[in-house]
C-alpha cells in the first residue's frame, strides 16, 4: 500500500478502478488513401469540423452559465480557427492532391502552425500552441471516433488518472463515469484545478507521476478531504475507507438542511459565516449554502486569462455581479495578490528565484501603481451597489499600508473629478498573513479598518515549508502550537482595540479547529463555501465556555501531534461520523 | 523592432483607384496594447475585417514578416503583433477605405476593448 500526497480540488472520497488517460496523441492508423476514397475522406473531415464548432459552442454556451464569460471566452478563438477557410482548404487541399488521410492531412497542417508558434518569442503567443493542440486532437476525435475517452464502455464508475488535463477535457468529464480525479501535475490555480473545483468530486493534483506508476483497472482511494491518492490499499484501509465514504454521504445530506438554521451556538452566540470566493458568480451561490456574505474574493482570478489586463469597466462588472449576488450582506475584496505565478513570472525580464518571497501580492500593486489604481477605482464604483470592504493582501509593514492606502485616496480623487458616483464610507482593512504583521498587530490595529488573517500563507511563512512541495508539504499544519499561539495573541489585541477580526485560511472551514477558533475568540469565519453547512452543524453543538475551555487546553501544548490528537477528539465527540 | 510605444500618427497612406468599384487603401498602426493582439483581440479584429467585402491583408512590418490575410483567425494570431509592432492593413475593394479606417481605429483604440462588451 502506497499513499501519495498532493493538493486537493474536491472533498470527499472516491474508491473505484482507475482508467489512465494517455497524454500522447493520436495514433495516425494510416497516411494516405485510394483515389476512390478522397471523397470519403473529404467529406469525414468536413463533419468532424462542424461537430466539433456544435460541440465547443455548446461548451461555451455551459461555461458561460456556469463559469461566467471569460472561463467560455477560452473557446472564442478555437471556433474562430475551425471555421478558417485558409486552414479548412490547406487541409483539404492536402486530401484532394495528395490523397492523403483526414486524419494525417488534419495533423500534418495543425502541427505545421504549432511548430511556427514554437519559434515565437513572446510566452504568452507560445502557449497558443497548447490551443492548436488542443483543437487537433478534436477534430482528430471526430475523424478517427471516440477512441481514447471510453466512457461508454465502464459499467461501474472509474477514477481518471492523467498527467494533465486541458480546460477542454476538464470542461467535458463525465459525471456518471469518473467518480474522482488523480493528476500528475497541477497547481492549485491553474485553469484546469479552478473547473476541477466547480465539478466538486473528489479530486488531487500534484501529485508528481502517479500517471505512470499506476495501470488501468488498478483500485484506487483518492481523498479529496484529506489530499491523498491511496495505491494498492490494504482490506483494513478499504473498509474504513468504504464506511468513511457512507458517513459523508449522509453527511451532506443532512447537511443541507442547515441551510436555513442560522449559526447561533448553543448559548446564543451569533457566528458570521462567509464564503470564500474565486468567481462572482459564487457570491449568490454561496448564499444558497447559507453564507453570510463574501469573506474573501480572490479578485486574481480576473488576470487568469489569456487576454491579460482587465480594464476597468471589465473589473467594475466582475465586481458589481458579486455584490448584487450578495444582496445586503457584505462582500469584502481583495486587490490582487499576483506574484509566485505564471502571469506576473512570464511578464518580469528575469524569472524569480524565489517567488514565494518576491514580488507579489502588494508589493507589485504597490509597484504598478497604474494597475492598482485601475482596480481600486473599479471597486469604488462598484460600491454603490451594496456592502463593499476593501482588503489588502501580503501586509508586512505599516509603511506599505499607509501607501496602498494613499493610492486609494488617490483613486478617490480621480472618481471625484469626473463624478463618478461611489461610495466614501468603504472600510479599508488588511489581511494578515505575514509574521510581521502578526507580531505588529497592535500598530496595526491603529490604522486599519479591520482584520482578516490569511492562515493559508501565514502558516507557510511561520513554519518555513511550501505547502505545494510535495516533499515538506507533510510539515504544513495548523495545529503547530506556534501557530495557535500567533492566532491567540492576534485576536486578542484586536478584541482590546475593538478592531474587526476574522480568518479566511482554510482552516476556517476544518471542523478540526472550529472550537478552538471559536474559544480564543473569533466570531467571524470565512471558508469555501462546501464547508459552510458542517462548520454551522458544529457551532450549533457548542457553548462559548466549552470552546474557551478547548482553546486554553489546547495552548497548553508543545507538540503539533498532541494539539491534532486532542482536537480530534473533542471534534469527534461531537461529530461522530465526521471523516476528520 | 520599433521602440515607439502608445498612439502612432499614420505613417503612409496611399490610395489608388484601380477603377471605379476597386480600390487599394493601406495604413500603418502601431500595437499600443502591452499584451499585443491575441485571443478575444484577434477575433474582435477578425470579426470587423468579415463585415466588409474587400480583401484584407496585414503585415508585421517591425518583425519583417509576410502578407497575412486578416479575415483568418489563424493568420492574425501568427502575425505575432506585441506591443509596440508597427502593422500594416491593408484593403482591396468597393469599401476598402471604411474597411482600413475601422481596423486602425480598433488596433489603435487598444483591442482589449474598454468600451464595449467584449
Amino acid at each position: 500500500m502506497e499513499i501519495l500526497r498532493g493538493i486537493a480540488v474536491g472533498p470527499g472520497v472516491a474508491i473505484a478502478e482507475a482508467v489512465v488517460l494517455e497524454a500522447e496523441d493520436y495514433r495516425i492508423p494510416y497516411r494516405t488513401v485510394s483515389a476512390g476514397e478522397v471523397e470519403q475522406e473529404l467529406a469525414l473531415f468536413d463533419t468532424a469540423v462542424s461537430k466539433s464548432i456544435e460541440e465547443l459552442q455548446q461548451q461555451e454556451e455551459w461555461l458561460n452559465t456556469h463559469l461566467g464569460r471569460d472561463a467560455a471566452n477560452v473557446f472564442e478563438w478555437h471556433i474562430g480557427v475551425l471555421r478558417d477557410d485558409r486552414l479548412r482548404k490547406s487541409i483539404e487541399r492536402l486530401i484532394r492532391e495528395k490523397q492523403a488521410a483526414a486524419a494525417y492531412a488534419t495533423s500534418s497542417v495543425m502541427r505545421n502552425y504549432q511548430r511556427r508558434f514554437m519559434q515565437m518569442s513572446d510566452p504568452l503567443l507560445v502557449e497558443r500552441i497548447r490551443d492548436v493542440q488542443d483543437i487537433e486532437r478534436r477534430l482528430l476525435r471526430h475523424i478517427l471516433g471516440e477512441k481514447r475517452e471510453d466512457w461508454a464502455h465502464l459499467t461501474q464508475p472509474a477514477i481518471l488518472v492523467a498527467h494533465d488535463l486541458t480546460p477542454s477535457q476538464t470542461a467535458i468529464l463525465p459525471r456518471t463515469q469518473v467518480s474522482g480525479v488523480a493528476l500528475d501535475t497541477g497547481a492549485a490555480t491553474s485553469h484546469t484545478a479552478i473547473l476541477l473545483r466547480s465539478w466538486g468530486r473528489p479530486g488531487v493534483i500534484g501529485l508528481n507521476d502517479i500517471s505512470t506508476r499506476i495501470s488501468g483497472g488498478d483500485l484506487l482511494i483518492v481523498d479529496g478531504s484529506n489530499q491523498l491518492v491511496i495505491l494498492q490499499p490494504t482490506p483494513a484501509t478499504l473498509e474504513e475507507y468504504r464506511s468513511r465514504q457512507a458517513a459523508y454521504v449522509r453527511l451532506t445530506g443532512e447537511l443541507d438542511e442547515l441551510r436555513e438554521l442560522p449559526a447561533v451556538t448553543k448559548d446564543d452566540q451569533r457566528i458570521l459565516l462567509l464564503s470564500n470566493i474565486e468567481f462572482p458568480y459564487e457570491a449568490a451561490a454561496g448564499l444558497q449554502k447559507g453564507s453570510d456574505g463574501v469573506g474573501l474574493y480572490r479578485t486574481e482570478f480576473l488576470f487568469l486569462r489569456p487576454e491579460g489586463v482587465p480594464s476597468e469597466d471589465e473589473q467594475f462588472e466582475a465586481y458589481k455581479e458579486a455584490i448584487l449576488g450578495s444582496g445586503e450582506h457584505p462582500v469584502t475584496i481583495r486587490t490582487f495578490d499576483l506574484g509566485a505565478d505564471k502571469y506576473t513570472q512570464q511578464k518580469s525580464y528575469e524569472q524569480e528565484r524565489n517567488p514565494m518571497l518576491g514580488l507579489r501580492s502588494i508589493r507589485y500593486s504597490l509597484r504598478n501603481l497604474d494597475m492598482f489604481k485601475v482596480q481600486l477605482r473599479a471597486i469604488l464604483r462598484a460600491s454603490v451597489h451594496g456592502n463593499v470592504r476593501i482588503m489588502f493582501p501580503l501586509l508586512v509593514s505599516l509603511m506599505e499600508f499607509r501607501q496602498a492606502k494613499m493610492a486609494f485616496f488617490d483613486a478617490v480623487e480621480d472618481l471625484e473629478d469626473v463624478g463618478t458616483p461611489f461610495r466614501r464610507d468603504i472600510p479599508v482593512g488588511i489581511m494578515l498573513e505575514t509574521p510581521a504583521a502578526a507580531i505588529q498587530i497592535r500598530e496595526f490595529c491603529r490604522e486599519v479598518d479591520f482584520i482578516s488573517i490569511g492562515t493559508n500563507d501565514l502558516i507557510q511563512y511561520m513554519l518555513a515549508v511550501d505547502r505545494s512541495n510535495e516533499r515538506v508539504s507533510q510539515f504544513y499544519t495548523a495545529s503547530h502550537p506556534a501557530v495557535l499561539r500567533a492566532l491567540h495573541d492576534v485576536v486578542r489585541v484586536c478584541g482590546q482595540t475593538e478592531t474587526d477580526c476574522s480568518l479566511c485560511g482554510e482552516m476556517a472551514g476544518q471542523p478540526l479547529y472550529t472550537m478552538f477558533l471559536l474559544g480564543i475568540g473569533l466570531r467571524s469565519l470565512s471558508m469555501s463555501p462546501v464547508s459552510i453547512p458542517e462548520i454551522k452543524k458544529l457551532t450549533r453543538l457548542v457553548t462559548i465556555p466549552q470552546t474557551q475551555r478547548v482553546s486554553r487546553r489546547a495552548l497548553s501544548f508543545e507538540t503539533e501531534r498532541q494539539v491534532n490528537n486532542f482536537l480530534r477528539d473533542e471534534t469527534r465527540r461531537l461529530l461522530p461520523d465526521d471523516p476528520l | 523592432m520599433s521602440e515607439s510605444v502608445g498612439k502612432h500618427s499614420i505613417l503612409a497612406e496611399a490610395q489608388s483607384p484601380l477603377s471605379e468599384a476597386v480600390r487599394k487603401v493601406q495604413r500603418e498602426v502601431a500595437v499600443p496594447d502591452r499584451d499585443g493582439l491575441h485571443a478575444r483581440p484577434v477575433m474582435r479584429f477578425v470579426d470587423l475585417a468579415c463585415k466588409f467585402q474587400s480583401e484584407v491583408w496585414v503585415s508585421n512590418i517591425s518583425r519583417r514578416g509576410e502578407r497575412l490575410d486578416g479575415k483568418s483567425p489563424m493568420q492574425m494570431m501568427l502575425l505575432e503583433a506585441t506591443q509596440g509592432c508597427i502593422l500594416r492593413i491593408e484593403a482591396s475593394g468597393t469599401d476598402a477605405p471604411e474597411a482600413v479606417a475601422a481596423l486602425a481605429a480598433l488596433l489603435e483604440a487598444g483591442a482589449l476593448g474598454d468600451a464595449s462588451t467584449g
